[in-house]
């Protein structure tokens, strides 16, 4: 088995992960990225829509441009960090501070890391139906592979569900794609995007229909049609339903942090709906309570890459910092700023409500250091 | 929940609101090259629109979770903020192309782009066919795959017309 040692390990190579290593290079950390991806960039390298946010979180500019931009910055100091990927951190052991990763399927190592930044990112959400596990039944993470990574589309008439942003971008893509949607089905009477994205597919003539969920998929051996359904006010089906013809159906139904690297560290964890999981209680370095962790993007809870990569760089800011490294630490209140802003308005509201229930001040009780 | 929320709540707009409301009339119709129109109504961390724009009519936001206001007074019509705009919210509309005709500078991501003097179907806020228009002139102002185009349609759909379809 390989032995690797690295000042700071940074579990995952999308937004806040090349985030954090870029910044934390950039002080002269030594950085070594680990990513379960054949490729850097996270969610990143599928998201061909333009970003919101401001000019500093990369505003206007594509995500796959995104990616390539937060690379080339990695490349300026490529001489602190280290990439690995095709890569998966699987097990922490705190008795020697050691980390065991797989890479490929069959290698194995043991990496020594006095720091570690666990951005991992997220998983998707499934919602159980009647004849789920024909073929055609999509997560539309999966979608987005197919179509933006590998430029293969999933197939030709899709029903979407869940009208939350990756709903409604990834339905928008895939009529970028020349792929037919036949609607957008939401449990909420509201979609839960940007009005803006589902306004971009109305008027190319998508119905959104809100109160409405799957039912179950038709088909003999693959996808044929869905059944969807009305809601009432409780989310009890009304009766109502209605059979559509499609070959896909995509599950955009949302994402849940992962994080059990950080349960494993004994990071004091807990669960927050309005981040969508289970998570780990931070200060605002981002550190957890163990105080050799520090965590970003949505692992620290489901949240845009544009906050994702400014967690990313306080948490790679301040992980350097505590190496004694000469760091700027007057970029920490530049860094929240800019959070803070992110944050500020109504769709924020939601987030503001999460953070406060795991943001510590200080740590009554570290494990130790 | 009344029908025009629940039509709203869907994403099509239903009725004037802040950072969605109408050039004032009687400017818009002497305005050469024409306004912008802002489709913007929720509040969301987003200024491309602000930034961008050269001439400061889309005004600065003090948040950036601001909707779009705007002085039209200053708004040359260049579209800038319809290329740059994320949500693809802006649009411009030129209504002194002629007596009958406006010209409609609308934001395309899609495949087929069409040619100057195809023929496009104009498309309403749900997707209905409004009316036929002439594809005049197409640009790509940003070099970066949103591609702007100035279609000319019937006028008196200008609080209506809002994107096209290629073909048919």
């Amino acid at each position: 088995m390989t032995d690797i040692s690295t000042d700071i390990l940074v579990v995952g190579g999308g937004p806040a992960g090349l985030s954090a290593a870029s910044e934390a290079a950039s002080y002269g950390a030594r950085v070594l990225i680990v990513e379960s991806d054949l490729q850097l960039g996270g969610q990143l390298v599928k998201q061909t829509h333009k970003f919101f946010g401001s000019r500093d979180e990369y505003a206007g500019t594509r995500g796959y441009k995104i990616a390539d931009i937060l690379l080339s910055e990695i490349k300026e100091n490529e001489q602190n960090v280290k990439v690995m990927i095709n890569t998966t951190v699987t097990g922490y052991y705190s008795e020697d501070r050691t980390f065991t990763a797989m890479s490929g399927e069959e290698s194995y190592m043991c990496i020594r890391a006095q720091r570690a930044i666990v951005a991992a990112g997220a998983s998707e959400r499934l919602i159980p139906f009647p004849n789920n596990d024909l073929p055609g039944v999509y997560g539309a993470g999966a979608v987005q592979t197919l179509m933006n990574v590998y430029g293969v589309v999933p197939g030709k008439r899709v029903l979407m569900v869940g009208a939350g942003n990756i709903g409604l971008i990834v339905s928008y893509q895939l009529m970028q794609a020349g792929v037919e949607v036949a609607a957008v089905v939401e449990a909420m009477p509201k979609i839960g995007g940007y009005w803006v994205h589902a306004a971009k597919i109305r008027r190319l003539g998508v119905p959104i229909l809100l109160r409405h969920s799957i039912k179950e998929a038709v088909g003999e051996r693959v996808v044929e049609g869905a059944v969807i359904m009305e809601l009432d006010d409780k989310f009890a089906p009304t009766g109502q339903e209605l059979r559509m013809d499609c070959d896909v159906i995509c599950m955009a139904v949302g994402l849940s942090p992962t994080t059990e690297i950080l349960s494993q560290a004994g990071c004091r964890m807990k669960y927050v709906p309005e981040l969508c999981g289970l998570v780990a209680e931070r200060d605002r370095a981002m550190r957890t309570s163990n105080p050799d962790f520090w965590s970003a993007g949505d692992a620290t809870g489901i949240e845009e890459a544009s906050a994702a990569m400014v967690e990313g760089r306080i948490a790679g800011l301040c992980a350097a910092d505590s190496l004694g490294l000469p760091v700027k630490m007057t970029k920490l209140d530049e860094y929240w700023t800019r959070l803070d802003h992110l944050r500020a308005g109504e769709v924020g509201s939601k987030i503001r409500a999460g953070i406060d229930k795991v943001y510590r001040d200080k740590w009554e009780v570290r494990l130790d250091g | 929940m009344d029908e025009n929320e629940s039509i709203f709540n869907s994403g099509v707009l239903t009725d004037e609101l802040p950072g969605a409301i109408r050039p004032p009339q009687d400017l818009w119709e002497g305005k050469k090259s024409g306004l912008v129109v802002v489709e913007c109504p929720q509040r969301i961390p987003c200024n491309p629109c602000a930034t961008s724009c050269p001439t400061g009519a889309i005004c600065a936001f003090s948040d950036i979770n601001d909707t779009p206001r705007i002085d039209y007074k200053k708004c040359t019509g260049c579209a800038i903020c319809v290329a740059v705009c994320p949500g693809l919210a802006c649009f411009v509309v030129d209504l002194t192309f002629n007596e009958d005709y406006a010209l409609y500078k609308i934001p395309y991501e899609m495949l087929p782009l069409p040619s100057k003097g195809d023929t496009v179907t104009c498309l309403g806020r749900t997707g209905e066919a409004l009316a036929s228009g002439i594809v005049e002139t197409v640009v790509e102002p940003k070099h970066d795959r949103t591609y702007v185009i100035h279609v000319s349609a019937p006028k008196k759909l200008a609080n209506d017309i809002r994107a096209i379809k290629v073909g048919g």
